[in-house]
């Protein structure tokens, strides 16, 4: 099943105004270190990734390590610019991706 | 001398201030003598409950809206009978476990979700996956603030003696009951952890120790395992007299749904 998301974007903004944008995903985040009851490592397997784009042009992009907890959660911000979409990547590191976008209106 | 003495009371002042709105905020999660678990949290930690944008346990709530309207094949969806959940679902959460006429034994809600996938012949969801605590949730949700207030009396009096029972009952190695932590030593530290009243106004809950959301069969289970004791599995009537009583403990506490807690 696909990983659910949830992104906040404002709906408008005027121009030059510096938005927040946040950024929310369900992933466990399997750092490697933990064992199953039979003694197996549960293999490594988490969101290595994280890209926003702006109109297509990137403005944040972010690493992320094993050591970073489950449903990862980012907040940053971006100038208003123009209207347009803001798109939100996540890459995983099962080769999977998961995007989401919402639309924003620059007055 | 003077001036160190007015600074001190206006610092007093203001200390006394930040106190009083603290205490003021957690009003709400205090019914009586009855403390949410969301007293004995970090500020931090409240934060991340309120906020409902950062509050993890919402990912599911609104995985659980999705899932209210997909009808499965040769069934109907969740809003094909119940319609909208804010209308329909408002005040459930608040009132279960509850007594069901059909199985004639109290159910708690992840059980009452799983009957109604009984009756459009789909396969019941196991305990813990994600589907069943997204519904549970987003259920839940749509309780939100609303005083718990579960029946104890009629048909669902057996399962509440048999509840308190449980809950009075020393169990495991360490010989330790329910009560034993949470009634006699509230507020008392466990090593680093306060001890709360184990109130559970805010299932399905977001434990930052699973990293993930957990059911109240899960708390209750982790719980027996922590004192060392044999477990029953989720869903056990025993497990659901236990849930009933200790819901009628926090009554009068707003549903928390999805609550945050360590």
């Amino acid at each position: 099943m696909a990983a659910a998301t949830r992104i906040r974007v404002p709906a408008t903004a005027r121009r030059g105004e510096i938005m927040e944008l946040r950024a929310i995903i369900m992933h466990p985040m399997e750092n490697g270190f933990r064992m199953e009851t039979n003694g197996e490592y549960v293999p490594v397997h988490i969101i290595h990734t994280f890209v926003c784009r702006y109109n297509g042009a990137e403005v944040f992009r972010a690493r992320l390590e094993p050591g970073i907890a489950a449903n990862p959660y980012l907040a940053f911000t971006t100038r208003a610019t123009e209207s347009g979409t803001i798109e939100f990547i996540w890459l995983d590191d099962d080769g999977t991706f998961e995007v989401a976008a919402a639309t924003v209106e620059v007055t | 001398m003077k001036r160190p003495l007015a600074v001190s009371v206006v610092g007093l002042l203001l200390a006394a201030a930040g106190i009083a709105a603290a205490q003021q905020d957690l009003a709400a999660y205090v019914s009586g003598d009855r403390r949410s678990g969301f007293t004995f949290l970090a500020p931090e930690t409240r934060a991340l409950q309120t906020d409902e944008f950062r509050n993890p346990g919402m990912l599911w709530v609104e995985e659980g809206e999705r899932l209210w309207s997909v009808a499965p094949p040769g069934g109907q969806s969740c809003a094909g009978c119940h319609k909208d959940a804010a209308v329909s679902m408002k005040g459930v959460a608040a009132s279960y476990p509850a007594y069901d006429e059909e199985q004639k034994h109290v159910i708690n809600l992840e059980q009452q979700i799983n009957q109604c996938r009984g009756r459009q012949k789909q396969p019941a969801l196991a305990w813990e996956s994600r589907e069943l605590l997204a519904l549970t949730a987003y259920v839940g949700r749509q309780s939100l603030g609303m005083p718990v207030a579960v029946k104890i009396d009629g048909p669902a009096a057996q399962s509440f003696a048999r509840g308190k029972e449980e809950y009075e009952m020393r169990r495991g190695q360490l010989d330790l009951s329910c009560a034993a932590c949470h009634e006699s030593q509230v507020g008392a530290k466990l090593r680093a952890e306060v001890i709360s009243q184990g109130q559970m106004n805010g299932f399905p809950i977001y434990r930052q120790l699973w990293q993930t959301m957990g059911s109240s069969h899960r708390m209750i289970a982790w719980c027996n395992e922590a004192v060392r004791a044999e477990t029953y599995p989720a869903g056990s009537q025993e497990y659901v007299d236990l849930e009933l009583y200790a819901k009628w403990r926090g009554r009068g506490l707003p549903v928390e749904t999805p609550a945050v807690r360590r």
